[in-house]
């Protein structure tokens, strides 16, 4: 979704011919692989912790 | 030149519909790989050269190995030791090294020729360094700021606790206290805990 946000935004940005899309298109990169960064580390506990990832198999909350 | 946006358009799609339609994960990661390099073509040729090494440096090169790295770390699947052995049939890469193929000469065709986008010309990586230097100056510190919180973040996410025993510091008596020989670290402390 992150990828088609970003084709989105380079396209406008050649659509102008301006270097604003690419630069949107820089952030969105940096804040995708900030993103991936937490989210496999998030992975790993669950694995270490609850020995599986299957989501229905972790869940802890009542009601 | 509008030709290889189609053809490099149609590469994404269809990778991305057998992205979502594999069983394996190593398979689903592949495809998604072939379609992130997809639209780096497509960025490429519209006239945007610098995204374009960006998406497959960064996007392909980094986040989705990063992904392939835990997913092949964690041994997901539950016949770890028998897909190992199915990865090296033919039948499972045959698929993503065709449609890399298709991306590979539709580059090759490109580079010989110049890549005005679309006709009118390109924005490279000089216009986007002034750019993100000029105007955008915040939106980098910011995007540093965000990676550094992501760093931090996912160090101390990834921590196991391993099982350290604890030195017990003894401070009942004001002889332990006093007697450290010469050790301030392990002062007070019970001396079986002192090994080397």
């Amino acid at each position: 979704m992150l990828n088609a946000a970003g084709l989105a935004f380079v396209v406008a940005g050649s659509r102008w011919h301006q270097a604003d899309g690419q630069v949107m298109f820089v952030f969105i990169l940096a804040m995708a692989a900030a993103e991936v960064a937490v989210g496999l580390a998030l992975v790993l506990q669950i694995y270490y912790r609850f020995k599986s990832l299957d989501v229905d198999a972790i869940s802890e909350m009542r009601g | 030149m509008e030709l290889t946006f189609y053809i490099a358009g149609a590469v994404a799609v269809i990778s991305t519909v057998l992205m979502l339609t594999q069983m394996n994960l190593v398979h689903a990661l592949l495809y998604m790989i072939v379609s992130l390099l997809a639209v780096a073509v497509d960025f490429f040729v519209l006239g945007a050269p610098f995204a374009a090494a960006l998406e497959a440096i960064v996007y392909a090169g980094a986040i989705m190995v990063l992904f392939l790295f835990v997913v092949m770390m964690l041994n997901i699947g539950k016949h770890a030791a028998e897909t190992e052995r199915q990865w090296l049939t033919p039948g499972i890469w045959t698929g993503p090294a065709i449609l890399a193929a298709i991306l590979i000469v539709e580059v090759a065709w490109l580079v010989q020729g110049s890549y005005a986008g679309l006709g009118t010309g390109a924005t490279g990586p000089k216009e986007v360094g002034i750019a993100l230097f000029g105007p955008y100056m915040i939106g980098v510190e910011l995007a540093s700021l965000l990676l550094l919180a992501g760093l931090v973040g996912s160090y101390h996410l990834g921590i196991r606790k391993t099982e350290i025993p604890e030195i017990q510091h003894d401070t009942d008596t004001d002889e332990r206290r006093a007697d450290t020989s010469g050790d301030l670290v392990l002062a007070g402390t019970d001396r079986s805990a002192r090994t080397a």
